[in-house]
């Protein structure tokens, strides 16, 4: 990256290097945190990252199929949303417990 | 004036989901993401995406993560144990995520050279006229799709929350 004075405008490129370093913050909570909702929040920040590079690349290209995918995501993130969140009810429900190491049944 | 915004708002993202990993309790998480869901919209606004920015400050910011809070207050979730780090990690673990963030920058820089900057007001494809066009016409059938989807997905969560499963 060139240092020195700022340009008056930056290139794509800098918004795709930003959706990178989001989605590996991401990757880095998804397997670091050990508590399951925040575990689900990171896969909302790296789907946030993708849609950030979606729009990146339609306003290369040009194009408006970029925000058309990145709609998309966000639907069906929102419906990920609604099943996780309701998946983690039931287990809580079930186990008085949010640490995903202690939700284990399908090891073994 | 440009690279001023993203400056500030690409800032305002990475502190935020910084602060997401690292915040242990997840109220504190839940409003990181929230500043990261914010930043994005502006960045979209600045690609020239303004349905997708508002889209984003009302479907994420707005809805999904009211939904996030509410399990969380439902739940009544607290801080999560403390992590057990090796000191290896703990004193080098910074050092390489920078380095790798730095390469990540590199590998892209280099992939994509010396292209035309983003310049606010150039690009007009991403009003609702354009997207609600091309969402009827090009992109009918993934968006018909889309709403079985949605309904598949509201039966699941009515029957995963109500049923006692062993």
């Amino acid at each position: 990256m060139p240092l020195g004075p700022l340009p008056a405008a930056v290139p794509p490129s800098w918004y795709l290097t930003l959706s990178a370093i989001l989605f590996a913050l991401g990757v880095l909570g998804f397997l670091l945190r050990r508590n399951i909702i925040t575990v689900f929040m990171s896969i909302e920040l790296m789907l946030n990252a993708v849609n950030l590079s979606f729009v990146t690349f339609s306003y290369v290209l040009k194009r408006a199929d970029g925000h058309i995918f990145s709609f998309f995501v966000m639907v069906v993130a929102a419906a990920e949303a609604a099943v996780g969140l309701a998946i983690i009810l039931t287990v809580f429900k079930n186990r008085q417990t949010l640490e995903i190491d202690e939700v284990s049944s399908l090891k073994n | 004036m440009d690279a001023l915004l993203f400056m500030i708002f690409a800032a305002i993202a990475v502190i935020c989901g910084i602060n997401l990993v690292v915040q242990t309790h997840p109220i504190s998480s839940a409003l990181s993401l929230v500043g990261v869901m914010g930043a994005l919209a502006a960045l979209y606004l600045l690609l020239g995406g303004e349905f997708i920015a508002a889209a984003q400050l009302v479907v994420y910011a707005g809805a999904i993560m009211v939904l996030f809070v509410f399990v969380i207050m439902l739940l009544n979730a607290g801080t999560e144990k403390k992590m057990t780090v090796r000191p290896l990690g703990k004193y080098l673990g910074a050092p390489f995520l920078l380095l790798f963030f730095g390469m990540i920058a590199y590998v892209i820089q280099k992939i994509l050279p010396s292209s035309s900057p983003v310049v606010f007001g150039a690009f007009h494809g991403g009003t609702a006229l354009e997207i609600g066009r091309s969402l009827f016409t090009v992109y009918l059938l993934p968006f018909e799709v889309t709403s079985v989807l949605i309904l598949i997905a509201i039966l699941g969560a009515i029957v995963l929350a109500r049923k006692e499963v062993d």
